[in-house]
């Protein structure tokens, strides 16, 4: 047992898997230089042919990526949240669809690795958070790692699975460190986190939180202020949001009867608005307060350090929800 | 290497299947049986035919919304064809993906696809899998004037040759982007005129004549069989229909001159590659006249089987979504 960052975890899962399966291999902006941190000491392992740095084209090498999938390659893609509106036509158009349009006949085993810089002055353009658009495409599978230990499981589980997996990798955990268990040391011999089962990190019964990507740690502090209070919250990290384990949201919430949902993207459409649509839907005689949602403002990022934290979920606002619904 | 009789004679017997297949949905999508659109290939089969009569079973393709004649021309079957045109359960697809949408992996048919340009970086990357995994196989797409003013043409064609990647960049150059002509649209006299820009050759061929574009293909095929990287073709070509089947809209703009439609018939690839066989001694006007017999009852079938073949059930609805269940 180590402690390790979650980005030493990325990386460990890339070198696993790389090592497992020759027919992995990484490509991406500045990857042999590791400008991200996650893929250093990868070329001097695995060699140019298998740590392919790119031209700066999305749209070309997200569609490359796609492309040698179809014909028994596992790539594994790097990029950056605002980069995905560059390559949108060959992630949407030809990611999400190939397979079904084509009756089931394509296998597209492409792992992107998104980087999710938010919340530390980089203003409008490298700011975004934007899995929920993914989840409104059919055929995208979206996975949001809250901890290292969850970003190295679901990584390896990403890269085995024969769909389109997008793991956006949030900037505000990308420094957290915890315990990993070595591989010697875990049944199996390796560390595997299923896509549609929730981690319920706290178990509690006057409230359900659920947290998404980086709202997991606002979550887990407000509970922290709660418990002092003797308010007990169940606090739950859904993990995947495509598949979504809305099971143990729904068990969760019949127990506590109130739900708060944090999610740092922006609010319209968000990953937090469809879970509580869900829970509005289907666990509605279970509520007993109107759900509350702690998503981003419906506004652009703006660059002043006056401004850009007014938008984000932070345990304060989520403390104030919470208020809310017990009251 | 030249063609033999039994090449040029396959080749024609595609070229009269992709004509054929072609005038059977024209006239199913006039009764009312087709609902979608349909963007008929007529007067460009010697493209597709020349180049895919260069390439093996193992070699992939991938392709455009012009979607019928490609993965005929590579050997699909036209019953799997028309099915999936009529969104049929025997279709290639299941009836899930239509007539922009034909594919069938079996035989390195990568899929047709209804976004302009949006195959080009499939077959590059499927070339980068051919050289990574050192499989031989070449990875040819087609895509038209239009689809070359795309980014994904160009990041494409960079990465491509930046690499020395196994694939041809096959320009279906038939001079209109829907409405829009080359003049308007084409900053050069040429799309292969580009090709030096990245650093790759560019070939400028008939593609009325179908054995012409098959030695340039040929050509192309060695040097990325060698590891020598992608070649550009454009084969001037001409679509006889208008850009689809059913938009009125379009035919009433005038957009072309008749004359210039009459003129381009007078090239129509099959009469040329008939006449080039006979001419060469490698056919007679008997055997020519069997295949095209042949080739009518095939497509008579084809549109049989078609018809019988059932519609998806509801409950198929949700298949073919994942390849990991989720």
């Amino acid at each position: 047992m180590a402690i390790k960052t979650y980005v030493q975890a990325i990386t460990e899962a890339t070198v696993e898997e790389m090592e497992r399966d020759p027919a992995v291999f990484t490509m991406g902006e500045d990857l042999r230089k590791s400008v991200y941190g996650a893929t250093a000491g990868l070329v001097e392992r695995f060699g140019e042919d298998r740590v392919i740095d790119t031209p700066l084209s999305e749209n070309g090498f997200f569609g490359a990526a796609l492309g040698a999938s179809l014909c028994g390659m596992r790539p594994i893609v790097e990029t950056v949240t605002s980069f995905l509106w560059v390559g949108m036509d060959q992630l949407i158009s030809q990611g999400s669809k190939m397979r079904y349009m084509f009756g089931g006949q394509a296998e597209l085993p492409v792992t992107f690795r998104i980087r999710m810089f938010y919340a530390r002055g980089a203003a409008a353009h490298h700011s975004d958070r934007n899995y929920p658009t993914f989840m409104n495409t059919p055929g995208l599978k979206v996975i949001c790692p809250s901890n290292a230990y969850d970003a190295k499981g679901l990584m390896k589980t990403a890269v085995r699975d024969n769909d389109v997996c997008m793991i956006f990798e949030d900037g505000i955990a990308i420094s957290s460190r915890m315990e990993i268990p070595d591989n010697a040391d875990l049944p199996g011999g390796e560390l595997l986190v299923p896509f549609g089962v929730a981690n319920t990190l706290q178990t509690g019964s006057d409230v359900t939180i659920v947290g998404v990507a980086g709202g997991v740690q606002h979550a887990l502090d407000a509970a922290k202020v709660l418990a002092a209070e003797g308010i007990s919250a169940e606090v739950i990290d859904p993990r995947t949001l495509v598949p979504l384990d809305t099971e143990t949201i729904l068990k969760s919430v019949a127990k506590t009867g109130r739900l708060v949902v944090v999610d740092p993207a922006h609010k319209s459409c968000s990953a937090a608005s469809e879970i509580a649509a869900i829970v509005a839907q289907e666990g509605f005689w279970d509520l007993q307060a109107p759900i509350q949602v702690v998503a981003s403002e419906q506004v652009n990022v703006p660059y002043s350090p006056a401004l850009e934290p007014l938008i984000y979920p932070t345990p304060d606002k989520v403390l104030a929800a919470v208020r809310l619904v017990l009251d | 290497m030249a063609l033999d009789k039994q090449q040029l004679e396959e080749m024609y017997r595609r070229m009269c299947r992709i004509r054929y297949f072609e005038e059977a949905v024209i006239e199913i999508h006039s009764s009312g049986e087709l609902i979608g659109p349909a963007h008929p290939y007529i007067g460009e089969e010697a493209v597709a035919v020349g180049a895919c009569a260069a390439l093996e079973d193992t070699d992939r393709i991938a392709g455009n919304h012009r979607s019928h004649g490609h993965p005929i021309a590579k050997g699909g079957d036209v019953k799997g064809a028309m099915a999936e045109i009529l969104g049929k359960t025997g279709g290639f697809c299941k009836g899930k993906g239509g007539s922009m949408h034909l594919a069938d992996f079996s035989i390195g048919i990568l899929g047709e696809s209804g976004i302009v340009a949006s195959s080009v970086p499939i077959a590059t990357g499927a070339a980068l899998a051919s050289k990574l995994g050192k499989q031989g196989f070449v990875s040819l797409v087609f895509f038209g004037d239009g689809a070359s003013n795309q980014g994904a043409c160009h990041e494409s064609m960079n990465m491509a040759a930046l690499w020395d990647l196994p694939v041809i960049f096959m320009c279906e150059n038939n001079g209109y982007a829907i409405t829009t002509s080359y003049k308007n649209s084409v900053s050069v006299d040429h799309v292969s005129d580009r090709a030096s820009a990245y650093g790759m050759p560019g070939v400028l061929v008939d593609g009325q004549d179908a054995i012409a574009v098959w030695e340039a293909t040929n050509e192309a095929v060695r040097r990325a069989r060698a590891g020598e990287g992608p070649t550009l073709i454009e084969a001037m070509t001409y679509r006889y229909e208008d850009h689809s089947l059913g938009l009125d809209r379009i035919i009433k703009s005038n957009y072309r001159e008749e004359s210039e439609v009459e003129e381009a018939r007078t090239r129509d690839p099959l009469p040329i590659h008939r006449k080039a066989m006979i001419s060469h001694g490698f056919a007679t006007e008997a055997e020519c006249d069997d295949i095209e017999a042949a080739v009518h009852i095939e497509i008579e079938e084809a549109v049989e089987f078609a018809r019988n073949s059932p519609f998806p059930e509801p409950g198929d609805l949700f298949d073919d979504m994942w390849a990991t269940p989720v």
